[in-house]
């Protein structure tokens, strides 16, 4: 039996699609800003709570509990410092394009979800850190800011309130790292993106030594629908736990390649069939499925037809929801290519400052590649497993795990497929 | 036993050129440089480095010249290693010129998947570029193969920087399109003609917002 499909009224982000008008006035009409004046009348307190009760979980990859993460900022009159919301919109992990979208096509979702979230923690300047390379959708975003400003939405008496939020958006300029909440910020303030260790975490020491929250472009819009609506609009998509709507980007083999917005714990097959327009060549013809971005190790067609796409469901089987990223191989992708090639994105955006990860990031490459091609011995294939082990939890952020998770999925699901290549060689 | 190999490709990295310009920015740049200060708190202007190294590559030719980053170094009164630091870490800064049109084309695993090796053959073929990073014969265009642009649903994708400011995403090409586009740009075509996203007329990079 497969899901309903979302309706217009049941999603977070109805234009999407890109049928409408991506300005504050078919923005306005979709129902865009209704009801803003009386969430920022909510108790501060009273709209955390409601989030938590929502389950929503960070959309950004690590699926942190968004309203666990808003009620560590201290509060303003205790921590007697500025605080920040940072937007992360640096998109960046291969397979993902789901911020891209919600940049272009409905900017002001997340615009919105800018006004609610600074009043939230107390906020009354939020950065949005956007990859450098997202010019035009920029400059829709700082379009659809220059609207709302124009309307009193953002400024220094919003929705006639008194209260103060500005927004700026701030141009990254092409490395994955500043992707990391620590790396972003260390890039905002003017340096090198790389990542900080924590503690302290950023709600007490962030952006300028001030409280921070850091939250992905699509947390950030799902916010002010989950605080408009009853909690069950948004509760009764998905499993416990695993909450809401979604956004899944379904690229590579499939006949219909694009950003869908359907309930969580959706099948992964349904979801491959239903709205990608399936596999190319028949689901016979599936080799292997990326679940959530290059980082999460792959799916065989197996799992792929029987997994469910949510945070637990995608951790039971070893993997990750991530970014929600599905990345399709059917069997005439050279597959061991695709992993290579994954590997050197990794080697290439390694940000240098932990050795293991500088060294150990290339050497993983440069031996996978080898071992690809057929050169070396089937010795080096444990080698290469046990190496990424000795990588892996050894740097002060997540980025080498990223990087070697991929590697061990595919030595998990294909290592026939490398030893073929090099006893060919060999013989 | 673990084995060592030594086939490692190391890549010696950009020297930057000092050319003795003494660059200043213009009237329409430092007027952006205001507005660009004014969206970070005043002591934390160290922040603009990122901005102002966008204003400088586009103001000069899209390519940072240790001149230019020494301005942005003078303007936010910082020492020249700060803005360098940074200018050599992110890749859409060019220590080295580039063409009129930076062709940059990703190659990573959706695009790959959906036929990327065909874009790069077409983009090799018209702009007679042999390898990653190099120039054309007749400086019109660089090609460069990058990593994942986000763009994956509508792979393969090459996104064609202008010396002089914009960028803009060409997506769901095949080698017959990138050679339709190519030539409309040798031509002198407007570059958002055949973009996949029409950009507002506001500027992210020096705004024309703020309060």
């Amino acid at each position: 039996m497969t899901l309903p499909r979302l309706k217009k009224e049941d999603m977070c982000f109805p234009n999407l699609d890109n049928s409408g008008d991506w300005g504050i006035k078919g923005y306005k009409q979709r129902g865009g800003y209704q009801g803003l004046k009386e969430i920022l009348q909510m108790p501060v307190a009273e709209r955390i709570e409601k989030l938590k009760a929502s389950g929503l979980r960070g959309r950004g990859g690590a699926g942190f509990p968004t309203g666990m993460k808003w009620s560590f900022m201290p509060k303003p009159e205790v921590s007697n410092k500025p605080h920040y919301l940072v937007c992360n919109a640096d998109e960046g992990e291969p397979g993902t394009c789901k911020d891209r979208d919600i940049l272009r096509y409905d900017p002001h979702t997340l615009v919105e979800g800018m006004i609610v979230g600074c009043h939230t923690l107390g906020a009354k300047v939020g950065y949005i850190y956007v990859r450098g390379e997202y010019y035009d959708e920029s400059s829709r975003l700082v379009a659809a800011i220059e609207e709302a400003r124009k309307e009193g939405l953002l400024g220094k008496n919003i929705c006639g309130l008194g209260i103060e939020v500005e927004v700026h958006v701030h141009l990254g300029a092409g490395a994955y790292i500043c992707g990391e909440e620590t790396a972003l910020l260390e890039s905002l303030e003017g340096k090198k993106g790389q990542p900080r260790l924590k503690p302290p975490f950023p709600a007490g020491f962030g952006l300028y030594g001030c409280p921070t929250t850091i939250n992905n472009v699509e947390t950030i819009a799902q916010v002010p629908p989950i605080l408009k609506n009853k909690l069950e609009w948004f509760t009764r998509w998905g499993r416990p736990g695993n909450s809401g709507t979604k956004i899944f980007s379904v690229s590579g083999s499939v006949n219909k390649p694009g950003n869908f917005e359907a309930p969580m714990s959706i099948p992964l097959r349904e979801l491959i069939d239903e709205y990608a327009g399936g596999v190319i060549g028949g689901w016979e013809n599936l080799q292997a499925v990326i679940p959530g971005g290059s980082s999460t190790p792959m799916l065989n067609a197996e799992q792929a037809g029987r997994v469910l796409m949510d945070f637990d469901a995608l951790k039971a089987e070893g993997t990750g929801l991530g970014t929600a990223a599905v990345v399709v191989m059917n069997k005439q992708v050279d597959l061991l290519r695709v992993m290579v090639r994954i590997a050197e994105f990794y080697k290439h955006e390694s940000c240098g400052q932990c050795t293991p990860c500088r060294e150990g990031v290339g050497w993983v490459y440069r031996l996978m590649e080898r071992l690809c091609r057929g050169e070396g011995t089937l010795e080096e294939v444990d080698q290469l497993y046990a190496l990424t082990k000795k990588i892996e939890g050894r740097t002060i952020c997540a980025f080498a795990d990223g990087a070697m998770w991929p590697v061990q999925g595919t030595l998990k699901h294909f290592r026939g497929l490398i030893e073929e290549r090099v006893r060919k060689n060999v013989a | 036993m673990p084995t060592i190999r030594i086939n490692a490709s190391v890549s010696s990295g950009q020297t930057p050129r000092a050319l003795g310009l003494g660059l200043q920015w213009s009237k329409k740049a430092a007027a952006s440089v205001k507005e660009i200060l004014g969206r970070y708190p005043v002591e934390r202007s160290r922040s603009a480095v990122i901005p102002l190294l966008w204003l400088a590559q586009r103001e000069f030719g899209g390519w940072l010249s240790v001149d230019a980053m020494q301005l942005v170094a003078d303007t936010l009164e910082l020492p020249y290693i700060r803005v360098y630091e940074v200018a050599s870490f992110y890749t859409m800064f060019n220590l080295k010129p580039v063409g009129k049109f930076h062709v940059q084309v990703c190659t990573n695993c959706s695009c790959m998947i959906r036929g990327s090796d065909a874009i790069v053959a077409a983009v090799k073929d018209v702009t007679g570029i042999e390898a990653s990073g190099e120039n054309s014969a007749d400086g019109m265009f660089t090609f460069t193969e990058v990593e994942c642009l986000g763009a994956c649903v509508a792979a393969p994708m090459m996104q064609v920087t202008l010396a002089d400011g914009p960028l803009h995403y060409y997506t769901h090409l095949d080698a017959g399109k990138v050679r339709e586009i190519l030539g409309h740009l040798k031509k002198g075509g407007e570059a958002a003609t055949f973009a996949d996203t029409s950009p507002a007329k506001h500027d992210p990079i020096c705004g024309g917002y703020g309060g």
